[in-house]
């Protein structure tokens, strides 16, 4: 049976402000979609939504896995049910060795029954497996030492953030922008990666401005996302349309979610 | 705990002590009565069969101890000095080797992996067990050096004239209030003298536990290295609850001298209700260096500030300095450096950690003596607070008698961030896995500097209290 990803009328608010204001969107494994839209939008929220960030509350609607209603759990409960987020802006762990991170996190994800203080994956295993796939991804393998995401560069925590897509294997893996702030080289591998490691099995949400990133990962369905809602769904050919000419026909033809895009915008400057 | 054997103590004058017990229960075969006064203090002399010198510096140190008021700064501390026991010998005598240690301490020992540590890479080993020194061993090759590593009793029966030179010189009696205490009713710690330019590779260890309700335990160490030596001297604590208030007050006494290297590293985890009250001071010659690396978890209050007196030109001192304060607890600690020649320089590294409404201070005195130009030193304290329910405070004092001095001053306060534990979470690490992860991250600088067996139990303790399994 494929696994399916399912939000239902999503509301969500951020500090009693409500962002998405009735979301639907089915993914299925295998499927890739782009997601689209300007910013501010709601395309980072409904990811951390989706995640189980604890700042990100639906207030409506439902988040399901394979039918159950996920939308109360942890994020690591959904970490270890086989979702996966890249985040956009990474965040740094003072002190703490990709490596020793990543044996936790690869441990749980694939024992999601394992307990507090149980056994990790054998050492001599790990090491095999995270220096296979770091050769595959071109990273040097003295990457594996640092502390994570500390000091690195912007190419170095997307690909550092690949890095752990590969290790996790995830049912459905949300990329928020993992191609920002990449030159067009990098983009370039980042996308090949993302292909190489087996996203074709993955059921992939792919929030992007780029058109590399779709070239190497063809979207089977693009979305468009206005005031809180998408708006529109079509194949890859609207996620041309949208990067060739941008948004101005979508604010047109749905007025009033552009009139909701704008007085979020407004509040969001008077609250700056 | 049985008290017949208090009982007889207390009945018996001064001079009749060989007629105490043998105590059964827990080991002990001499436990004076509760308090301290100058018949106990005579008491603990006698027992030791001490030279005179050693009492007379006890009985004056008790006077002073009576003299001073207790510090008005630091912790609460709600101590009844007259309802602790200051002195308990465990065993009739210290084991020579491990089959002469009793079983049941040797129980706990190997509980504390010690043997098995030994085995590994240590050069000796000294373990306190209450008061006195029971067990110890050093490596053969480092008696031919001719380094001295014993009991401090020992040391003061069989190296007279280093005791009589160094012992309380370091930190007289009149320094502070608990180190009167500890000097009129010390008893244990080790002893260390290190041959000019002697190197010893391997750290030497001690580890040491306090294991009787109300006892203090009030353990002496001396080091000295000579000129061109080197030491790395590692001493943990593990010690279990009880429900009365414990108080520890320990003297640790250090001479550096000319172009020497010693590193003292701790890491002490006490029970919560325990008092840990420790005066730790190095003196510092011409291009030695001095390092603590001090980590305290446990205790109800700790109030501990490793210092390093830089006595002459080239002289360094580093204090590396975590604490970690849980529910109930009180970490007040931080570091000492006095500048008193030029050309010297100090570091001071602090971090603590803070959960389920602990409080943590740094408190930290950088002093510059007039005449000690050209000085360099800085001091940086982090500090992390897991929960709103917590606290930490920064006490930096800096005294400064010459303008041609560069001193540096960071303090940073961290709460747990949402969106690092977050990010781990999302990765599949449960909160406490990821906020675990995080605080072991925070310290992972000052725990790379210890030997790899302390960095692991270091780590493992940190688990410990961030599960809450550790009361």
């Amino acid at each position: 049976m494929t696994d399916v990803l399912k939000i239902e009328n999503l509301h969500v608010s951020v500090e009693g402000k409500p962002i998405l204001t009735g979301v639907n969107l089915g993914i299925k494994r295998g499927e890739t979609h782009a997601l689209m839209g300007p910013n501010g939008s709601g395309k980072s929220t409904l990811g951390f939504a989706i995640m189980g960030h604890p700042n990100y509350k639906v207030t409506e609607g439902r988040i399901l896995l394979n039918g159950e209603d996920i939308s109360e759990q942890g994020a690591d409960v959904r970490a270890r049910a086989g979702l996966f987020m890249a985040l956009q802006r990474p965040i740094s762990i003072p002190g703490v060795r990709m490596a020793d991170f990543l044996r936790h996190a690869t441990t749980n994800v694939r024992n999601p029954e394992r307990k507090e203080g149980e056994e990790l994956i054998p050492m001599r295993e790990f090491r095999k497996e995270i220096k296979a796939k770091m050769s595959q991804l071109q990273m040097d393998p003295e990457f594996a030492r640092r502390y994570v995401n500390e000091g690195f560069s912007g190419g170095e925590m997307k690909r550092a953030e690949i890095l752990q897509l590969a290790m996790l294997q995830p049912k459905f893996a949300i990329l928020d922008e993992t191609d920002s702030g990449l030159d067009a080289d990098a983009v370039r591998l980042a996308s090949q990666s993302i292909a190489e490691i087996g996203g074709e099995h993955m059921g992939l949400l792919i929030i992007t401005h780029h058109d590399k990133l779709l070239e190497h990962n063809p979207p089977d369905f693009a979305h468009v996302m206005l005031g809180g809602k998408i708006v529109e769904t079509g194949g890859v050919e609207l996620a041309h349309e949208l990067h060739s000419v941008g948004y101005d026909r979508i604010r047109k033809t749905y007025p009033d979610a552009a009139k909701l895009e704008r007085a979020m915008q407004e509040e969001l400057e008077e609250a700056v | 705990m049985a008290t017949d054997l208090t009982d007889n103590a207390v009945a018996s004058p001064i001079g009749e002590i060989n007629k105490y017990d043998f105590h059964t229960e827990n080991t002990a075969v001499f436990k004076a009565r509760k308090g301290v006064d100058a018949e106990v203090v005579n008491q603990i002399s006698d027992i030791k069969n001490e030279p005179d010198w050693m009492r007379e510096f006890r009985l004056r140190s008790l006077e002073i101890f009576n003299s001073k008021p207790m510090p008005k700064w630091g912790g609460d501390i709600a101590i009844d000095f007259q309802d602790i026991f200051y002195y308990l010998k465990p065993t009739d005598g210290q084991g020579r080797t491990w089959d002469d240690v009793p079983e049941d301490i040797k129980n706990t020992f190997e509980r504390l992996g010690i043997p098995e540590a030994e085995r590994k890479f240590l050069s000796g080993v000294k373990a306190q067990f209450e008061s006195e020194v029971v067990y110890g061993s050093l490596q053969e090759d480092l008696g031919k050096k001719g380094v001295l590593f014993t009991d401090t009793d020992t040391a003061v029966r069989e190296h007279p004239e280093l005791l009589r030179e160094y012992f309380g010189k370091i930190i007289p009696p009149e320094d502070n209030k608990f180190a009167a205490l500890n000097s009129a009713v010390w008893s244990g710690g080790s002893f260390i003298y290190v041959p000019k330019g002697v190197e010893i590779e391997f750290p030497l260890q001690a580890y040491f536990r306090i294991n009787a309700e109300s006892m203090g335990q009030f353990e002496r160490t001396l080091i000295i290295v000579d000129e061109g030596a080197k030491i790395h001297y590692v001493e943990g604590c593990t010690a279990p609850m009880y429900t009365t208030e414990s108080l520890h007050s320990a003297v640790v006494e250090i001479i550096c001298k000319r172009g020497s290297r010693c590193r003292y590293s701790t890491i002490q985890n006490w029970a919560n209700n325990i008092y840990n009250l420790v005066t730790k001071r190095a003196m510092a010659y011409g291009d030695s260096t001095m390092e603590w690396v001090d980590g305290n978890l446990g205790s109800h209050l700790t109030m501990k500030y490793p210092a390093v007196y830089l006595m002459e030109p080239g002289a360094r001192g580093e204090i590396l300095s975590i604490a970690f304060a849980g529910k109930g607890q009180h970490q007040d600690t931080g570091g000492k450096l006095v500048h008193c020649a030029p050309n010297t320089s100090g570091q001071v590294i602090s971090k603590s950690i803070s959960k389920d409404g602990g409080r943590s201070s740094y408190r930290g005195l950088v002093k510059v003596e007039e005449g000690a130009t050209n000085t360099r030193c800085s001091v940086v304290c982090d500090a992390l607070i897991l929960d709103p329910e917590s606290r930490t405070d920064t006490y930096p004092y800096i005294e400064i008698a010459e303008p041609d001095v560069s001193i540096g001053h960071e303090a940073s306060v961290t709460r747990i961030g949402e969106e690092q534990l977050f990010y781990l979470m999302s990765r599949g690490l449960t909160e406490t896995e990821a906020s675990t992860m995080i605080v072991n991250g925070f310290i992972e600088p000052l725990v790379k500097e210890l030997p790899m067996e302390y960095a692991v139990e270091l780590n493992r303790l940190i688990e410990l209290q961030m599960e809450g399994s550790v009361g």
